[in-house]
C-alpha cells in the first residue's frame, strides 16, 4: 500500500544520497528515461554501489529498468537484483514482457540466494498496454500499476493537458483493473513542479477515478501527494464510527444497521475498514 | 595509450580518468582534500585491489563524492577502458 512514489535519476549522486529523507513511500531509482543512453553503465554502477551500502532504507526501494524491448535491461537486472531492492519497475509493460521478466527474476533470485521475492510494478504507457491491463494485473509478481500518461499521450498522438481529459479512459481502466485484484493504482506524475494548485487538482482527479497513489518527479510534490492520498479527517471520523457501531451491533447479532439515517451493510463496513487500514498504516490515527 | 573517463564535476560527484601505466598511480584533486584525502585514496586502492588491477593511473577530480560514488565511477571508468 502506497500513497507516493518518487522518481530519482539513477546517475545523480546528489539526489541519491538524500533519497531516504524526502518522505516518499517508495523511491524509484531510474535507469531509463532519466539516464542518457551513453551513461547507462555509469548509472547502473552508481545504483549498485549505493544499494550495497544502504541495505536498510526506510522506504520501498524500486528500480526502473530499461524496457525489455531495449538492449539494456539484462545488464540492468544483473547489476541491481539483490536483497537490497524490493521492486522492479517495468516500462512499456506488455504481458509477454512481464512473463519474461518473471523468468529472469526467478533465475537470479535462485542463483543469488535471495531471501525475498522481488515485486514488479508495470508501467502502462502504451495504447496496447491499456488494452492489456486486465491481463497485466494477473501477471506474476505484479504489485500495482503505474499509469504513464506522457508516453501514452505520445502513443495516442494527443496533446497532454493539465486537465487530463485525454487520459480519462486509461485512468479508469488502470484503476478498475487494480482494484479488482487489490493492487495499487498509481497515477501518472504531474509534470509542472512549479504549479502546486495544478498538482492538487490533478490528485483530486486521480482519486475520483479510484487511483490510490501518485508518482512524483520532484520532492516538493510529496507533501501534497501524501496528504491528499490519505483519507480525509472527515472520512476517518466516519469510518471510526462505523467500526465502533459494527462491533456493537455484531455483539447483538445484528449485521445491518442504520447510522445517521443511512444503512450500514457489508460493503459500507468494508469501505470503512479500507479507510482505516490506510489511515492506520500511515499514522493518521 | 588507452584512457577512459566516468562521472562528472557536478556537486557530490567526481570525474575519474584512468589510463594505462606500468604500476598503479593515484592523483587526487578534491574540494575536501584537507579532510578526506586518505579516505579517497583508500577507496581507490581497495577497489583496484578488489579487481586485481595493478597497472593503471587513476586521476580523480572530486566534488564531494561519497565513497560509493567514487567506487562506482572508478569501476565504470575501468570497464570503459576494457579492464
Amino acid at each position: 500500500m502506497r500513497r507516493s512514489t518518487l522518481f530519482i535519476p539513477g546517475n545523480n549522486p546528489a539526489m541519491l544520497q538524500n533519497a531516504d529523507v524526502f518522505g516518499a513511500d517508495a523511491v524509484i531509482f531510474d535507469l531509463e528515461d532519466a539516464v542518457n543512453i551513453t551513461e547507462k553503465d555509469n548509472a547502473r554502477n552508481l545504483i549498485h554501489y549505493y544499494l550495497a551500502t544502504h541495505s536498510n532504507l526506510p522506504m520501498e526501494v524500486v528500480v526502473r529498468i530499461n524496457g525489455l524491448d531495449t538492449t539494456f535491461y539484462q545488464k540492468d537486472l544483473e547489476a541491481i537484483v539483490s536483497d537490497n531492492i524490493d521492486t522492479i519497475m517495468l516500462p512499456k509493460a506488455r504481458v509477454e514482457y512481464l512473463v519474461k521478466l518473471d523468468e529472469i527474476l526467478t533465475r537470479l533470485e535462485k542463483e543469488r540466494k535471495l531471501t525475498k521475492k522481488i515485486k514488479v510494478l508495470p508501467i502502462v504507457e502504451l495504447a496496447i498496454s491499456v488494452l492489456e491491463v486486465n491481463e497485466v494485473v494477473k501477471c506474476p509478481r505484479v504489485d500495482g500499476v503505474l499509469l504513464g500518461a506522457e508516453d501514452l499521450s505520445s502513443d495516442m498522438e494527443v496533446t497532454r493537458t493539465k486537465e487530463g481529459k485525454e487520459i480519462q479512459y486509461a485512468r479508469s481502466a488502470v484503476a478498475m483493473a487494480c482494484k479488482a485484484y487489490q493492487l495499487d493504482a498509481i497515477d501518472t506524475p504531474f509534470t509542472d513542479v512549479n504549479d502546486p494548485e495544478g498538482l492538487c487538482k490533478d490528485c483530486g482527479n486521480a482519486i475520483s477515478y479510484g487511483m490510490n497513489a501518485k508518482a512524483a518527479i520532484h520532492p516538493n510534490q510529496l507533501d501534497t501527494i501524501n496528504e491528499l492520498f490519505l483519507p480525509t479527517e472527515k472520512l476517518i471520523t466516519w469510518a471510526l464510527r462505523v467500526e465502533k457501531a459494527t462491533a456493537e451491533y455484531a455483539a447483538k447479532g445484528i449485521g445491518v444497521f442504520s447510522l445517521d439515517g443511512k444503512m450500514i451493510d457489508k460493503p459500507v463496513m468494508e469501505r470503512a475498514n479500507k479507510i482505516l487500514v490506510k489511515a492506520r498504516k500511515f499514522g493518521a490515527i | 595509450m588507452k584512457t577512459a573517463q566516468a562521472g562528472s564535476v557536478e556537486s557530490n560527484d567526481c570525474l575519474v580518468t584512468v589510463s594505462e601505466a606500468s604500476a598503479n598511480e593515484i592523483v587526487i584533486s578534491s574540494i575536501v582534500d584537507a579532510f578526506f584525502h586518505s579516505q579517497i585514496e583508500n577507496v581507490i586502492k581497495s577497489t583496484l585491489e578488489e579487481l586485481s588491477i595493478n597497472n593503471v593511473k587513476v586521476e580523480i577530480m572530486d566534488k564531494g563524492a561519497l565513497d560509493y560514488t567514487i567506487k562506482a565511477r572508478l569501476v565504470t571508468a575501468l570497464e570503459r577502458m576494457g579492464k
